[in-house]
């Protein structure tokens, strides 16, 4: 049996750039909910949130009404890069980033938050802005759970099925990740293929519990 | 020179001070929840009073009427934090490094090389806090807070969880601060000792006032409050009532517990007068009853022994101490009060 391991590629490719995406999206959010006090903050968490509640059929019709090809947004895109959004393996990437988005925001919001305030106090008594508290204390100190959180989106992001295929699609060898295409070999009863793919994902998935865990065990003093 | 005029106000508690301090080392002493922490990060900007008027040297650090409010960035003080706050992945170099930003290049270096070799550091400087001593870190965090040549020093019970020999450490690196440095030192403690130790001005705060301000011995031997006699607890405190009182001869008779003792003058009371009067512990003797009272001895029933590190301190019945060294009595004794001790306090 020849495996076909495009998909595998596909799926490391959209997991790896929605997660570099999300990464600097969520903290950027993050920050601002766990430092600063905004009107409409409470409504920004919960938008933040809703990805995790909806069903990835309801967040997959919303985004194709939000980018589809008549669409502002799918217009902008269509006149910036000449071609549409939607069905490519960049669609993927915005159906990655719906998923593990939230999940990075809540918790380098809580890693942010778990950092002793008396740091940053005393940053500020130093005379440093806030930029530069972020960058050089608050973020240090609440580093190893932010790549843990960041590790474990990207775990989320390889696997995500329902958005994707409302939005990318399944065209082999364009938009087939690997979830897709899993779901496409058994529904082709092609048995060898799912197992074989399966076994790849779910060793992936190990592999970063693995290395969350190890981070995890390695706090500092 | 810093002089501020707080007021903030919260539901159950409202913060009401007025207050100027010098170079030297200014003490807000109080009990736990008086305001003194509220007070300092008033000043540091982590906190936003009310009203008021915050100036240090000439800068306007808030205005409640103006709306002038810089952030703590803009303030030019230095904070010793209670845990000292040492940013544990930074090397104490680092630590320091990170105080000096704003300060040129070369003479940064400069500089923080020179505090780091002030407070005997240099040994050390590439360690990260949690390889240091507590001695080290206690160093470095005053270290950090004066390398960008601070207006006003503020510390925040500095000396709270330390064992006796790191307090003693980090009341000579104080003093040497003192010595050295031209800033006001604002420090906050509930730590009587340390008054004594570091204080050349103490404020005495209660329920977010300021109820007496002086030298810590001025406060110590005259109270002037029955709440900062409590507040101290150096004192006995009596109820009294003044039957004579003699300006010429700078005596008065008192009426203490049914027993008639004598006095000093106290202008501005009259005679009929109910008041409080308190002795310091240390100023009243205490000794085995055996047959008829001496002049200004009262009869007193031993309630409690404490011991301290010098002899004992007794406590008796009605409410009054005395240090006693020897315990070995067991039965009555009797209290005496030397006049010019008895001091009355303002209800």
């Amino acid at each position: 049996m020849t495996v076909d391991w495009f998909p595998l590629w596909l799926s490391l490719r959209v997991a790896g750039l929605s997660t570099l995406i999300s990464l600097a999206i969520g903290l950027w959010v993050a920050y601002l909910l766990a430092n600063r006090e905004f009107r409409g903050k409470d409504l920004l968490d919960a938008a933040i949130t809703l990805p995790l509640v909806l069903p990835p059929t309801v967040l997959g019709y919303y985004l194709l009404v939000l980018i589809g090809r008549q669409t502002p947004l799918g217009k902008l895109w269509e006149w910036i890069f000449g071609d549409p959004l939607v069905f490519t393996w960049q669609a993927a990437v915005v159906a990655a980033i719906l998923h593990s988005l939230p999940l990075l925001v809540k918790w380098s919001r809580a890693a942010l938050e778990s950092v002793d305030h008396s740091y940053e106090r005393a940053a500020r008594s130093l005379g440093a802005s806030e930029w530069r508290i972020f960058r050089r204390v608050s973020l240090p100190l609440a580093g190893r759970s932010i790549l843990a959180a960041t590790a474990l989106c990207f775990a989320r992001a390889l696997g995500d099925f329902g958005v994707t295929i409302m939005i990318a699609g399944n065209i082999p060898g364009r938009t087939q990740t690997l979830s897709v295409a899993i779901y496409d070999a058994v529904e082709g009863g092609n048995g060898a293929l799912a197992r074989t793919l399966t076994i790849v994902v779910s060793l992936i998935a190990i592999t970063v519990l693995a290395f969350v865990n190890r981070i995890a065990r390695r706090q500092p003093a | 020179m810093i002089q501020a005029r707080i007021r903030k106000h919260f539901r159950a508690f409202s913060l009401d001070v007025d207050f100027r301090a010098a170079a030297g080392v200014t003490v807000l002493f109080g009990a736990s929840g008086a305001g003194k922490t509220l007070t300092l990060d008033c000043i540091a900007g982590f906190e936003r009073p009310d009203e008021g008027r915050i100036l240090l040297d000439d800068i306007l650090l808030f205005d409640g009427a103006a709306r002038v409010h810089l952030p703590p960035q803009r303030r030019h003080y230095g904070y010793v934090f209670q845990n000292y706050a040492l940013f544990p992945h930074m090397t104490l170099r680092e630590n320091l490094l990170f105080a000096a930003e704003k300060i040129p290049r070369l003479e940064r270096h400069r500089r923080v090389k020179e505090m780091l070799e002030r407070f005997q550091l240099a040994d050390v400087e590439d360690r990260r806090p949690d390889q240091c001593s507590g001695g080290q870190r206690q160093r470095c965090s005053v270290a950090r807070a004066l390398v960008a040549s601070p207006r006003l020093l503020l510390l925040d019970e500095p000396a709270r969880g330390l064992d006796a020999p790191l307090r003693a450490e980090l009341y000579e690196i104080i003093r040497q601060v003192r010595a050295n440095f031209a800033t006001p030192i604002l420090l906050v403690t509930h730590d009587l000792d340390e008054c004594f130790e570091l204080g050349d001005e103490m404020l005495i705060l209660r329920e977010g006032r300021i109820v007496q301000s002086g030298t810590p011995r001025e406060i110590a031997d005259k109270p002037a409050t029955l709440d900062v006699a409590r507040l101290l607890g150096l004192h006995s405190v009596l109820e009294a009532e003044i039957l004579q009182l003699d300006p010429q001869r700078n005596t008065s008779t008192l009426r203490v517990a049914g027993h008639q003792i004598a006095g000093q003058y106290y202008p501005g009371r009259l005679k009929g007068d109910r008041v409080w009067i308190c002795v310091p512990h240390s100023s009243a003797i205490a000794t085995p009853r055996n047959g008829s009272l001496g002049p200004n001895q009262i009869p007193a029933t031993l309630e409690r022994a404490h011991a301290r590190p010098l002899g004992a301190l007794l406590e008796f019945a009605g409410g009054y101490c005395a240090f006693a060294k020897d315990l070995s009595h067991n039965g009555d004794w009797t209290v005496e009060f030397p006049p010019a001790s008895i001091h009355v306090l303002s209800r």
